[in-house]
């Protein structure tokens, strides 16, 4: 493919854009993974199991669905603090979250998906707003709302969450048990509360998250599989422990995956995104924006 | 109250799922002829990726085997599914053949959907000398040369020569000659033949290929890929791809208003009623491959019956509400099966071989012979265009004019619309 700077920009603008679904995706699983240390494997599958429910409970109300993702945000968040409560009592409270926690994740992806499958089919589902088929045009920038929505409104309560974190002192608290969770206990903050709230609000993020995907694609149970190696990814090359890295992470990746697929072919587009992770852990084994220990 | 210990815990979750496997709860009561049935099993993608056929593939053979035990069975005993759910994942599927002919002792076993899974049952089904007859495998018995292997696909022997000529033929319906061809094909068997072909023939008829790549089947943004085959100009677009990525192509080229003479080729998903009712009018001009399609060119004796039938269980099922790509397939592969056994009137693994080579057999979707190899001796791929859709109801699906086929000659029902995505 000969150089075309309309294809470069157009690929750069594409892949931030692409960038923002994936922030959306990486955002809770930053929070859960990155500053928790819970290897939440079922983090797509949450999201895919909210985009499922976006559109039932959009349809049926005739609601627009990031509308409906923001509503239904503080179910997930309930489903969120049970999810940990369940985990925490019988495998960090024992000292076995590393193998049986991720083993016990697993088991949670699965009963998503079948369970999805046994609710509401196998089939594809989607609920587009009339929005969804506007594509504007700044000079020879294309910009489909379907991707330039979506990544706004992920933006925007990932915004608000690192106000959270950054401004509040239960923010900071999450903050402390991700440094150290015995500290945060002398200070008389019982990190297991602190640390139900911080997996609640990741799996209403995944809620935001579905709510994007919806707009962006049709989703059947099994979409979110697509999704695990690429949030995990993003995770470990932003940094763990750092929302603003993984945001970052996301935005790199979508760029180079979509350059990647402008100029060598799709196929390499994944082979590359990955390869950079390789690079970055080579040389910043702390990720890009992480602390080194 | 006393407690279950762990092994007790297993023993009771492996009693249920044994009890659980082929009852098909709800959908068709318990027939009275319970005594020695003939059981039919088979691995189908009841959940994960391919569910979304499997499933209504599932219901096409239930829908079969309640009509045949209706009208008092086969060879005198009952029809018996027994179904497992491979979960879309081929390394699933040798433990339950082996399971099905092991343990269950099955009379017949059929295939999982699709060439993916199909494959990894070959062995286990060729190693006991079983008849097997398989749904929408595409050249898998191409490497295993199975004398007793016969598979319900329109695509025939000879993929590479066969496939994409439909295709080229429509190309060659353009007023203006077209003169290059981009191609476009996800990383898995079935698309990576069809675009195997479509550069056979497309080399065949003279085109210049601008174009030739392939995209993993993780692709979640098609935009970057749809520009760079726009920046190359092509005059005809051949895009072999599975759902959703099928719908993710069609997005990315209305976004950027890309319009080629024609766009269209192996794509999997136009064929089905989310797709249809998702995308709409972008579907227009849309050329592609199909199975069927409601024409009257193709009104074969007892498909509008079996459709009607599907339809009304098919929402209740939650499974592709119109039935018309895999269920009338699905339904013939069992009507094959129906009149083979009766011919031979026993169960006899390779009289039934025997009698599948020589027959040919009426089913509802025409009638059917299969070639040496197994695959249907006349390979039928239709490529079919969408016309006049302005929105995403699917009654029109129902009825003629809305896919109208193009290829082959012999069931041509319209004339080709170009270029692709002009609104109706």
């Amino acid at each position: 493919m000969e150089f075309d700077l309309n294809l470069l920009l157009n690929g750069i603008v594409s892949g931030l854009l692409l960038g923002g679904l994936y922030a959306a995706a990486a955002a809770g699983l930053a929070v859960s993974f990155g500053m928790l240390d819970i290897v939440n494997i079922a983090h797509p599958a949450l999201m895919v199991a909210a985009a499922f429910l976006v559109v039932v409970v959009g349809t049926a109300l005739g609601l627009d669905p990031l509308l409906t993702a923001l509503l239904l945000a503080p179910v997930f968040y309930l489903v969120g603090t049970g999810i940990y409560t369940v985990y925490n009592y019988f495998f960090e409270r024992r000292g076995d979250e590393a193998l049986q926690g991720l083993a016990f994740f697993f088991g949670v992806m699965f009963i998503i998906e079948v369970g999805l499958v046994m609710a509401f089919g196998p089939e594809q589902r989607f609920l587009d707003p009339d929005w969804g088929f506007v594509t504007w045009r700044i000079g020879e920038i294309d910009l489909p709302l379907r991707m330039l929505v979506p990544a706004l409104f992920a933006l925007a309560a990932i915004g608000l969450l690192y106000l959270f974190l950054h401004k509040t002192f239960t923010g900071l608290a999450i903050a402390a048990v991700a440094q150290d969770a015995e500290a945060l206990r002398l200070m008389a903050i019982d990190p297991v509360k602190i640390k139900r709230l911080a997996f609640g609000i990741s799996v209403a993020l995944a809620c935001i998250a579905g709510g994007a995907l919806i707009v962006v694609q049709p989703v059947e149970p099994s979409s979110g599989q697509i999704f695990i190696g690429r949030v995990f990814a993003i995770c470990i090359m932003g940094g763990m422990a750092s929302l603003s890295g993984a945001i970052m992470a996301a935005f790199l990746f979508g760029v180079v995956e979509n350059v990647t697929a402008t100029f060598a072919g799709p196929s390499w587009a994944p082979a590359v995104a990955f390869g950079w992770l390789l690079l970055v852990l080579t040389f910043r084994p702390q990720g890009l924006f992480g602390r080194a220990a | 109250m006393s407690l279950i210990t762990r092994r007790q815990l297993g023993r009771v979750a492996v009693a249920a799922a044994v009890a659980g496997a082929g009852q098909t709860p709800g959908l068709f009561p318990a027939h009275a002829q319970s005594a020695n049935p003939i059981r039919i099993g088979y691995a189908m993608a009841m959940s994960g990726g391919l569910a979304g056929n499997g499933r209504a593939t599932n219901l096409a053979y239930q829908i079969w085997a309640a009509e045949v035990n209706a009208r008092g069975g086969l060879l005198g005993r009952p029809v018996q599914l027994v179904v497992y759910d491979d979960q879309t994942n081929g390394g699933t599927v040798p433990g339950i053949y082996t399971k099905l002919l092991d343990v269950d002792k099955v009379d017949i076993v059929t295939s999982p959907y699709a060439t993916a899974m199909i494959a990894p049952a070959m062995p286990v089904v060729m190693q006991r000398q079983m008849t097997f007859l398989t749904i929408f495998g595409a050249g898998v018995n191409e490497s295993f040369k199975y004398d007793r292997h016969f598979n319900m696909n329109v695509v025939g022997d000879n993929m590479k020569e066969t496939y994409a000529k439909g295709f080229l033929d429509v190309v060659g319906m353009l007023p203006t000659p077209a003169r290059s061809i981009a191609i476009v094909a996800v990383d898995n068997e079935f698309a990576q033949k069809a675009a195997e072909s479509a550069r056979f023939h497309a080399k065949a008829k003279g085109l210049r290929i601008v174009y030739d790549r392939s995209y993993p089947p993780s692709t979640v943004d098609f935009t970057p890929t749809v520009r760079a085959i726009q920046s190359a100009r092509p005059d005809v677009v051949f895009v072999a791809s599975y759902p959703p990525d099928s719908n993710g192509i069609l997005r990315a080229v209305s976004e950027l208003r890309f319009q080629p003479q024609i766009f269209g080729g192996a794509m999997v998903g136009p064929q089905l009623a989310t797709m249809q009712a998702q995308m709409g009018p972008i579907l227009n001009n849309l050329v592609n491959w199909d199975t069927y399609s409601p024409e009257p060119t193709m009104q074969f004796p007892g498909v509008a019956a079996f459709q009607a039938k599907y339809r009304e269980l098919a929402h209740k099922e939650q499974v592709d509400l119109l039935g018309n790509y895999i269920p009338p397939y699905a339904y013939a592969q069992m009507q094959v099966l129906e009149q083979a056994l009766k011919r031979v009137g026993r169960i006899d693994q390779a009289a039934l071989a025997a009698d599948l080579h020589k027959s040919e057999f009426d089913t509802i979707v025409g009638k059917v012979k299969f070639g040496p190899n197994g695959e249907w001796a006349e390979p039928r791929n239709l490529f079919c265009q969408f016309q006049n859709i302005t929105d995403g109801d699917l009654e029109k699906y129902k009825r003629p004019g809305t896919k109208v086929i193009l290829a082959p000659a012999n069931l041509k029902s319209g004339d080709l619309r170009a270029p692709y995505g002009p609104p109706a």
